[in-house]
């Protein structure tokens, strides 16, 4: 039980006296899940549109596949990657394997079922006059799109913030994509694993409380962000 | 004003986080390598010495022996840092990997409680693996492939007696080695580890380990680790000529003592053994 307390007061020392390998990871953290969450909504938010909005035939099996991709495990989509990246794979002339970008394609298809599910809901819960009301201003399809989008931006930003929770603390995707190089690819999730294996396991909570301090400043900036734009 | 002051913040981090980008370019090497010379703080002790000798920097994966040969094969680093010998000679000969190395070595273990439930304590280890079989206490093992999960199933065999798997009282972890250690701890049963990792667990308890080492000593417990270069006729991309530099510099003698000097609770957790 004292690994908690000595973990809370190993986090500050952490933080306050600068050590550089927590803030290496804390970088490394702050980049992959930028560039993830960045990638997941520009790609994942027309998608979602789309499946929200539009009527095709094949819609609902559609939908039932992406609500089955958000239970996609992490250490799956870090396999996949790492076979297609290998220099044995189909990618591996990309050089991408042990990198953050690696990590980011990864992490982009864990976030992306996230944000089109979201998405999608958002858009179908959009009240229907809207639309028409649109149409009737004489919006192209693309305008029909980002004004839809706009109108359901705070159920956009749920899906990011959802989409950034479940990126910034999976671990099997980093571990295998990034393979936790120090000073390059380790994040502070698999700088977790790492002390853990170790057996430093104060360390491994200090590493965990920064995490979730990470993830509050995120959280709080959103809401920032929210406040503003009303 | 919240709204410049959001921009600025915005800005700041992104700086920040790019920064990485905008440094220079210096050789990398990639090496794969055990669990337990990343576990001990051995690699964070070489490190960077070597980028201060060669300018070159060390990047290393950690993982167990059998995941590194097959990282090799691919072709997804320059090196290898591994202590599985006969696996190691057949990946040679198979044409993965050349200019085999001995770096250094220390020496498997067989640790458990201090009141030594199933009396081993002293005992040859064909003798002690077949009192394990019949005592009470688990049997904790790596599960994973690694380097001292090959030696362990090779303890069995050696013994006469058929490597366990569903048994009630072996218990397969598939984690690195000190995790493995603590489960042998909680479950009060034995396990095997090498020595190096070991005193890294007496060093994690203040040097007063809930587990001792029981059985030790024997010729058959060596534990060998040696530096393979990734084959550069496989793999063209492969950085064959860092790799030998890399070789070169742990064998060389200021490497070696430096190695030799690494050490907790006072002692070598690795004996350098280079023949040059």
């Amino acid at each position: 039980m004292d690994y908690l307390l000595s973990g809370l007061i190993q986090a500050f020392e952490l933080l306050f006296k600068g050590d550089p390998e927590t803030y290496s990871a804390v970088k490394t953290t702050v980049l992959a899940s930028s560039l993830s969450v960045a990638a997941s909504m520009v790609i994942g938010s027309p998608l979602g549109f789309c499946l929200g909005y539009a009527r095709f035939p094949g819609r609902r099996s559609v939908r039932v596949v992406v609500d089955t991709l958000l239970s996609l495990p992490t250490v799956v989509i870090g396999l996949l990657c790492y076979a297609f990246m290998s220099h044995r794979g189909p990618l591996g002339h990309l050089g991408l394997l042990f990198t953050i970008p690696g990590m980011a394609v990864g992490q982009t298809i864990l976030g992306l079922p996230i944000v089109v599910a979201m998405t999608a809901t958002a858009v179908e819960n959009l009240d229907d006059r809207l639309k028409q009301t649109i149409l009737t201003l004489g919006a192209d399809p693309r305008q029909l799109l980002l004004t839809s989008l706009w109108e359901a931006r705070f159920a956009l930003a749920l899906a990011g913030a959802a989409a950034y929770g479940r990126i910034v603390s999976e671990v099997g995707i980093s571990m295998m994509v990034g393979g936790n190089i120090k000073w390059h690819t380790r994040t502070i999730t698999t700088a977790i694993a790492l002390e853990t294996g170790k057996g430093q396991f104060a360390m491994g909570i200090a590493l965990g409380l920064i995490l979730l301090a990470l993830a509050l400043m995120v959280n709080v900036a959103m809401s920032g962000l929210k406040r503003l734009s009303e | 004003m919240a709204r410049r002051s959001l921009f600025l913040g915005v800005m700041i981090l992104l700086l920040w986080v790019c920064a990485p980008f905008s440094a220079s370019a210096t050789d990398q090497l990639m090496l794969a390598t055990t669990t337990s010379t990343d576990n001990t703080g051995l690699m964070d002790y070489l490190a960077p010495q070597f980028k201060k000798d060669t300018r070159i920097e060390l990047k290393w994966t950690a993982v167990g022996t059998g995941k590194a040969l097959e990282m090799g094969k691919n072709c997804d680093v320059d090196v290898l840092l591994v202590h599985a010998p006969k696996a190691e000679k057949k990946y040679i000969d198979d044409g993965y990997g050349k200019d085999r190395t001995q770096v250094m070595y220390n020496d498997f273990v067989i640790i458990g409680p201090k009141d030594d439930p199933d009396g081993i304590k002293g005992l040859a280890v064909n003798d002690a693996m077949k009192k394990l079989v019949k005592g009470k206490a688990d049997f904790v093992s790596r599960g994973d492939d690694s380097g001292t999960n090959k030696k362990e199933i090779s303890l069995w065999r050696a013994a006469g007696l058929a490597v366990p798997d569903k048994e009630k009282w072996y218990i397969q972890t598939g984690q690195g080695m000190i995790a493995t250690i603590n489960v042998a701890t909680e479950k009060k049963g034995y396990t095997m580890t090498d020595r190096g990792t070991f005193i890294k667990f007496s060093d994690n308890y203040g040097g007063n380990p809930p587990l001792i080492p029981l059985v030790e000593g024997d010729s058959v417990l060596y534990n060998q680790y040696s530096i393979i270069a990734v084959n550069p006729a496989r793999c063209k991309n492969a950085q064959y000529d860092l790799a030998k530099k890399f070789t070169r510099w742990m064998t060389s003698k200021k490497i070696q003592d430096l190695i030799g000097n690494f050490k907790l609770l006072n002692k070598k957790l690795f004996i350098p053994n280079a023949t040059h």
